[in-house]
């Protein structure tokens, strides 16, 4: 990456949205990358609409706003298409990747992007069950992400998971989210 | 006592000790309030039981104790408030204008 | 070399770093948010032993610098945070650290102050310390949280300036937004940091003395005052060297005012804290364009660096002071106050405007700054002929 890469993600309070912002801001840093991860504050309250924010690039970042116009938006939960004009700000031939069932072209015409921007499509949920044994889908669509646009590597994505959750988790989480990722990484539809 | 504080009236800023702190301890000994009174207290022997009550009350630290027995009053410290002539049990001590004080003195004296 | 740690950290959690580092004696605390991460984390190395601090819990911030006043008279290193409210209501007894002349060191998530109740980022509360004898450091990230913080100590216990500093964080957008950030090893940290040693203590029984003395009408108030501004003005220059001297321990470049753009800079704006970066990164793409303009960014509002900020200003045609703090009623706010005056003290004359900006957190967007630039282009003729008020609002409704 050339440049300032800036990403945003949206959940509902209490799905990862934070975590998802740190984990891929940590893996850029840990490849050398300067980062930013940030909520933004104020919705703490379960369920509700939130956005999260991370920032990567190889020079010291000093912007220090909220992301206005992303490169890239992930969602963490379709039903947040209806409610939240995801794709608002997004730049000129952008990413949007969706934790959904729908297929490219029905998430295309509920969010009405525009025709160049990239749509990507993962059933992060159903591998988070499969995989974790739980609807926790921030693990694997940062293994979407890393597929789709290449702004962190899988596998220093896999490491940084393997050494963050060692010590906190059982090694059957942590290899769970192992195969979240790479799970991601292959159904990743674009 | 070591630090000379004499002159402290005329001391520019910077010869104030920092945040105006006193360098020593017990320096109000030094202080002579006796010159603020109007009236003094006159400690009566005759009366005195030696409780002590004034001692405990005086805010100046005036009532001069030696040998655990009251002996007086220190006259450069004391302001003549009066509060050991309020809490005497026994009328041991009672107030006197300083003008009529001194005359007395004098009188002894000569 | 020293060794360095790669981390990724808040603001608030690296100021903790440094508070586990200076190894302080006694913190007392009451918790509010957005510090609240600062004390928290300090309590778990409490807990783990890796400080030999007397952490003081107390039922308010009132409570928390009176506790903080009476440690740092007995003699012990003490630190505390807080912000927003809390730092309202610690206010007369930061008069009294200061007259005291105590090296309290005291981080500030800097937030806005109620009504409306609002508990994100702006510069209401610290700015409502401004003249209380405390020395300021404006962090604009994470980092420089860490380094002002390791600082902070060298300045406030140098014999020559005994004052409180507060270290200054702006709330949530570097108080708990994660960065990259590097920590210094802890052995460099004592080294730098080094011992408390005061000269006078109220724990030292051979020496006895007394503390926050009545200085009656006509003795020694003024004198005392003017004492406290004597050591303010010198701080400046200790501030420098111990800058100077963390440069080279951690090669990271410290300096009481920093510029970008400013020695060809015909439109310049003049801002405090983490809207330095944001105004920065707008600045090096107007450059690209070609367009003259240039950042003047303070690190530190007292002592205020009046020379630095002349010398740094002097060659402009337009200025734009960014404030974050609102002083209802008056001619302006803070930054443009001073920054106004202190042009005003050497004659120069050249148009400035003041921006009201960003209060209760409120998203310092790059198009706002753009404006800003934009506005600075027809100043001079717009002040001539009126068109403007001395304050303006940007990023409101």
């Amino acid at each position: 990456m050339a440049e300032l890469t800036e990403i945003r993600w949206h959940a509902r309070a209490g799905q990862g949205a934070v975590t998802a912002s740190r984990l891929v801001a940590e893996t850029a840093m840990d490849d050398g990358q300067y980062m930013q991860a940030m909520p933004e504050y104020g919705a703490e309250r379960q369920g509700a609409p939130l956005k999260a924010y991370t920032r990567i690039s190889p020079d010291p970042i000093e912007i220090h706003n909220n992301i206005l116009h992303p490169d890239i938006v992930v969602v963490l939960d379709d039903t947040l298409l209806e409610v939240v004009n995801v794709c608002e700000g997004l730049k000129p031939n952008g990413t949007l990747i969706v934790n959904t069932r729908m297929t490219g072209d029905e998430v295309r015409e509920a969010t009405r992007a525009a025709a160049d921007v990239k749509i990507a499509t993962v059933d992060a949920s159903d591998i988070a069950i499969n995989t974790i044994g739980r609807d926790i889908p921030n693990t694997p669509i940062a293994g979407a992400l890393a597929k789709v646009t290449g702004v962190i590597d899988v596998e220093s994505l896999k490491k940084y998971v393997e050494r963050s959750f060692t010590g906190k988790f059982s090694d059957k989480v942590i290899a769970g989210n192992l195969a979240s990722v790479d799970r991601a990484y292959e159904e990743v539809h674009v | 006592m070591s630090w000379d504080y004499s002159g402290n009236e005329q001391w520019t800023w910077d010869q104030i000790p920092l945040g105006a702190m006193t360098l020593e301890g017990g320096t109000a000994t030094g202080h002579k309030t006796g010159d603020w009174r109007v009236q003094r207290p006159i400690w009566h022997t005759d009366k005195c039981k030696q409780c002590l009550i004034c001692w405990m009350h005086c805010p100046d630290s005036s009532i001069k104790v030696s040998e655990q027995k009251m002996c007086g009053v220190d006259y450069e410290h004391c302001k003549g408030c009066g509060v050991c002539v309020q809490v005497c049990p026994f009328n041991a001590l009672s107030m006197m204008s300083e003008k009529d004080a001194r005359e007395l003195d004098e009188k002894e004296a000569n | 070399m020293p060794d360095v740690t790669v981390l990724a950290s808040s603001g608030d959690q690296m100021v903790a770093e440094a508070f586990r580092q200076a190894n302080p004696d006694v913190l007392p605390v009451y918790p509010i948010t957005p510090q609240t991460i600062i004390v928290e984390e300090f309590d778990k190395f409490v807990a783990q032993g890796k400080v030999h601090t007397e952490f003081v819990p107390v039922e308010s911030e009132h409570s928390a610098m009176a506790a903080a006043i009476g440690a740092s008279a007995a003699g012990a290193r003490t630190v505390t945070a807080t912000a927003s409210q809390g730092l309202a209501y610690m206010w007369e007894e930061l008069y009294v650290a200061a007259g005291m002349r105590l090296p309290i060191v005291m981080a500030n998530a800097n937030r806005a102050l109620s009504a409306p109740i609002n508990i994100h980022g702006d510069h209401s509360d610290i700015m409502g310390c401004r003249d209380t004898g405390w020395i300021m450091y404006f962090a604009e990230n994470a980092q420089e949280a860490y380094d002002d913080t390791l600082m902070a100590f060298r300045v406030a216990e140098h014999p020559d300036v005994m004052l409180p500093v507060a270290t200054t964080l702006d709330g949530f957008i570097t108080s708990h937004a994660l960065e990259r950030c590097e920590l210094l090893d802890d052995e460099t940290v004592a080294a730098f940091v080094g011992e408390y040693k005061p000269e006078r203590s109220l724990l030292d029984t051979d020496n006895p003395n007394s503390f926050g003395m009545f200085a009656n009408l006509g003795n020694f108030y003024m004198e005392t005052k003017l004492a406290m501004r004597k050591a303010m003005e010198g701080s400046l220059d200790i501030i420098k060297s111990v800058g100077k001297e963390f440069e080279a321990v951690s090669g990271r470049p410290f300096e009481v005012v920093k510029t970008y753009g400013t020695e060809d800079a015909e439109r310049v704006i003049v801002v405090m804290g983490s809207s330095i970066g944001n105004v920065r990164h707008v600045a090096k793409q107007l450059r690209a364009k070609g367009e003259k303009v240039g950042v003047v960014g303070l690190r530190v509002f007292r002592p205020f660096p009046s020379n630095e900020l002349v010398a740094a200003l002097k060659d402009a045609k337009a200025i734009a002071v960014m404030d974050r703090c609102e002083t209802v009623g008056g001619q302006g706010g803070p930054l443009w106050q001073e920054t106004a005056a202190a042009l005003q003290s050497v004659g120069i004359t050249t148009p400035t405007r003041d921006y009201m900006y960003g209060l209760g957190g409120a998203d310092v967007t790059v198009q706002l700054i753009e404006e800003i630039f934009e506005d600075l282009k027809t100043l001079e003729a717009d002040k001539a002929a009126g068109k403007v008020a001395d304050v303006t609002y940007k990023g409101n409704r």
